[in-house]
């Protein structure tokens, strides 16, 4: 996996009790007048500064400079605060309140952030650059006459096995370099239903390529097991 | 090994991948159960890791939230 493996921590969440901590915040939120002011206060201060944390996080694959992340930021920490305010019922005790509520917040920047790629960028979501296919994934140019059957098949893999639908959303992110959650807004539908598009028409073009020999029939996931 | 192993990865499905909306849903606890036991969150939560080795976005997200988590918890220490 890509995602790094974490030093150990000493809570096991399991329990789904909430510690002493995460049931002073939801007394506090849950409370009225200064009480909950200061809670609001409190949490909004948390969530600014991890917003503005993720956001430097992924400067540099974003190409943003600082006035503009510090928006982001802001943004997503006042987004983050009233959907966490309204959902305070949803908190179950399954970690603790702070670790629940920075999930608001890293959420809310990535949603920003695809918002934001459509500001700055004019990429056609339907531009059908296949050229980029190989530097896509790693082909080496010196070495194109093995791979160039391999592409087409791929090609044609995506015109003839793959829905309209299936091979719109393929072109935009693989072909056009669409982020997924920029994609999703365009759409006006969700990551999870682009994910799930993506991942019936990867099934279908890899089982298309290993019929016609082009790929093992085994998957990399299957080898391992 | 192929010549062309990123795009046999990137073709690649995992069945136990639970998708996005899942993973996110209990990506919070995920994340606290990795950082106190690897192997239990790697047991219980196969389908997170599954879905999380495959989705950009969603492994984004979480290596953020393990960042914010771990940032907090320094602090605490100190």
């Amino acid at each position: 996996m890509r995602c790094a493996t974490p030093a150990p921590d000493h809570r096991t969440p399991t329990d789904e009790q909430p510690d002493r901590e995460s049931t002073e915040w939801l007394r506090s939120l849950a409370s009225a007048g200064p009480l909950k002011e200061a809670a609001v206060a409190r949490l909004h201060e948390l969530l600014l500064k991890a917003a503005r944390s993720e956001v430097n996080r992924r400067r540099s694959r974003l190409g943003l400079a600082g006035p503009e992340l510090d928006d982001i930021a802001h943004q997503a920490a006042a987004d983050a605060l009233m959907a966490i305010t309204a959902k305070l019922g949803e908190f179950r005790g399954e970690s603790r309140f702070t670790t629940w509520a920075y999930k608001f917040v890293i959420l809310e920047v990535s949603t920003k952030i695809g918002r934001h790629f459509w500001r700055r960028r004019t990429v056609a979501m339907d531009a059908e650059d296949w050229e980029r296919l190989p530097d896509r994934f790693g082909l080496d140019p010196a070495a194109k006459a093995e791979w160039h059957d391999l592409l087409a098949a791929l090609r044609r893999a995506v015109d003839d096995v793959l829905s309209a639908h299936q091979r719109r959303i393929f072109v935009a992110i693989v072909i056009a370099g669409v982020p997924v959650d920029a994609l999703a807004l365009e759409l006006a539908t969700n990551r999870n239903a682009i994910y799930k598009t993506m991942f019936d028409a990867r099934r279908k073009i890899r089982a298309e390529l290993a019929a016609n020999g082009y790929l093992d029939t085994q998957t990399p996931t299957a080898r391992q097991r | 090994m192929t010549r062309w192993d990123a795009l046999d990865r990137f073709l690649d499905t995992d069945p136990e991948d639970v998708g996005c909306e899942q993973a996110m849903a209990l990506l919070h606890v995920y994340v606290e159960l990795l950082r106190a036991d690897p192997r239990s969150a790697a047991e219980r939560y196969a389908g997170i890791e599954a879905h999380l080795r495959a989705c950009g976005p969603c492994c984004e997200d979480f290596e953020g939230l393990l960042s914010a988590v771990s940032a907090d918890q320094r602090l605490k220490v100190l």
